[in-house]
């Protein structure tokens, strides 16, 4: 039934745009790590950009279809086969029942996402599919897939319209990147020379990073007394200075609350192209206001609903 | 209202921060605040995270811009009365002290000079506040136990607590909403589950309601459990003041 795991890669897990509404009773939001790529891999398809995928990190799951469908592969590039031929990432793809795609270790990029037409159909807990690995939740039983599960998919009709149109070009992703930061909510807990290292020096991407957050080491952030704050909420994207003084931004598996100062929020259409980074790589911080950082996020959707109608498919919400 | 403060978190969330300390009159504003938000129904809001002296209120950038969304926020402010009084809401949590459910409440009264049956009584004999929800799908940060049942933590923590034990940690007291690893000391169990992630609401409670706990036998215990299993038994909550 619908799509079986022959092979799980390293942390494939089911992602659909994040669990909201429920983090002030302390759930995670989950979802994907590259919302951009989610997107992509859905109207690909013809799904709105929400549906449920599965997302890979670094090592690509093998699955195999039970019925004629399309799928489409985005992200890091884990170099997709369809019964060992090589098959593009970005692009449309239509298999039959029996036919195998086997994702590889990723060549660029961390996270990729595999979509199938209609959605994998797994149920829905607290008004999401996205799997919440600490509260066991969500996704395919809550957990990470293994060898030998099977995932329902949603029934789609014969045809894919506007296939001729399914392909979009893959982003290039690079290993030196530059966030725009929103600063706050407690930029004001750092020395005038710590706010002005955060942006000049060169930080390091740790591979201790995972879906909580990104680590990275480079010189130590300056506070005036400390960086311990009475808890309050955590942001996709923000930059928590803990006691070290080396910045931690955080992710989709965030918590909900944390106790150190946040120097800032990396902004929405920045995520991406960090999450994407391996290790190694270089990190440079750049400080926007928050009027700045309100017109990019709406350029960014405006771009987004332009691929959408590029590939011939645009979702009456966006 | 001087000590109120805006700051942005990103390109999609506004901090709104009343104070800087715990307190209880913090806590009243902050939830009266969630009120207000939620009730005016701001288009572009999409979710609002209350915690011990914040509310962060997430927002779409492409529905209404941060300056427009602060002035709105101002508008929603609740008065300096809001910091006492007001309505409380009350959830009547039923609670089997001591024996098996509870095994460490006589540690609990040795340590603190008490018999089990005084330890029952003053634990159950006040409301709780809960300040903030989070580390765990529900669990409650409470606040306001009575100083005589202060006890450390275990000193090493037990593998699995199962959901529904009621504990005090240090200053703290709470109850674990799933099953869970934990170090605080055990003096009972309710029937109810705080986090079911198949019922809706999920969670039981909110950030700013009250925790009343009220002891039962361990026969009640049994009743509840079935009934509750059943579908056929609610918590009592009391809308009171």
């Amino acid at each position: 039934m619908g799509l079986k795991i022959m092979q799980p890669g390293v942390l494939t897990t089911v992602q659909d745009a994040g669990r909201f509404g429920h983090q002030a009773a302390g759930f995670s939001v989950s979802g994907p790590m590259d919302t951009d790529a989610l997107y992509t891999a859905n109207i690909l398809v013809n799904n709105p950009p929400d549906f449920a995928c599965l997302e890979m990190v670094f090592q690509g799951a093998t699955v195999v279809f039970d019925r004629k469908t399309w799928f489409a592969v985005t992200g890091g590039d884990m170099e997709p086969k369809l019964n060992g031929s090589p098959v593009p990432m970005y692009r449309a793809v239509e298999v039959k029942a029996g036919d195998t795609l086997s994702c590889g270790v990723a060549k660029t990029g961390k996270y990729t996402y595999l979509a199938v037409a209609g959605g994998i159909d797994v149920p829905q807990v607290m008004g999401s599919r996205s799997t919440n690995l600490k509260c066991k939740i969500g996704g395919f039983q809550g957990r990470k897939l293994a060898f030998g599960d099977e995932l329902p998919l949603a029934v789609t009709g014969d045809f894919l319209d506007n296939f001729y149109r399914k392909h979009l070009e893959a982003p290039a992703y690079t290993d030196s990147v530059e966030l725009r930061v929103v600063p706050g909510p407690q930029d004001g807990m750092f020395t005038r020379q710590g706010l002005q290292d955060f942006t000049a020096e060169v930080y390091t991407l740790l591979p201790e990073s995972d879906r909580m957050g990104s680590r990275l080491s480079g010189k130590a952030i300056e506070s005036k007394a400390g960086v311990d704050i009475i808890s309050d909420a955590i942001a996709f994207g923000s930059v928590q200075i803990p006691a070290s003084g080396t910045p931690i931004i955080l992710l989709a598996d965030r918590q909900t609350t944390g106790g150190y100062a946040k120097i800032g929020t990396v902004i929405s259409p920045d995520l991406p192209k960090l999450v994407q980074c391996r290790p190694g790589a270089e990190i440079r911080f750049r400080f926007v206001t928050v009027e700045e950082a309100n017109k990019l996020y709406k350029q960014h959707q405006k771009a987004l609903r332009k691929i959408a109608r590029k590939t011939g498919f645009c979702p009456r919400k966006w | 209202m001087a000590d109120i403060a805006f700051f942005p978190a990103g390109d999609s969330a506004v901090v709104v921060q009343f104070g800087s300390e715990i307190a209880e009159s913090v806590n009243r504003r902050i939830a009266r605040f969630t009120g207000n938000v939620e009730n005016a129904r701001i288009k572009g809001v999409r979710e609002l995270i209350p915690t011990f002296c914040t509310v962060s209120v997430l927002y779409d950038p492409c529905i209404i811009g941060y300056e427009k969304l602060v002035r709105t926020l101002r508008t929603l402010l609740p008065g300096d009365e809001a910091a006492s009084g007001g309505q409380r809401t009350v959830h009547v949590v039923p609670v089997c002290y001591g024996g098996a459910m509870g095994e460490d409440l006589p540690f609990v009264a040795s340590h603190a000079g008490l018999s089990e049956e005084e330890v029952i009584s003053i634990h159950s004999g006040r409301d709780y506040l809960i300040y903030m929800l989070g580390f765990l799908p529900g669990f409650s940060y409470l606040g306001g136990m009575d100083e005589r049942l202060f006890t450390p933590r275990l000193s090493s923590p037990r593998v699995k607590i199962p959901a529904g034990s009621v504990g005090i940690g240090g200053e703290q007291t709470g109850v674990y909403p799933l099953d869970s690893p934990g170090g605080w000391q055990l003096i009972g169990r309710t029937p109810l589950r705080p986090y079911d992630p198949d019922r809706d609401p999920a969670i039981l409670y909110n950030a700013g309601d009250y925790i009343r706990f009220v002891p039962i036998t361990e026969a009640e215990y049994a009743r509840l459990e079935r009934d509750i299993a059943a579908g056929t038994w609610r918590h009592e909550i009391l809308r009171e003041g």
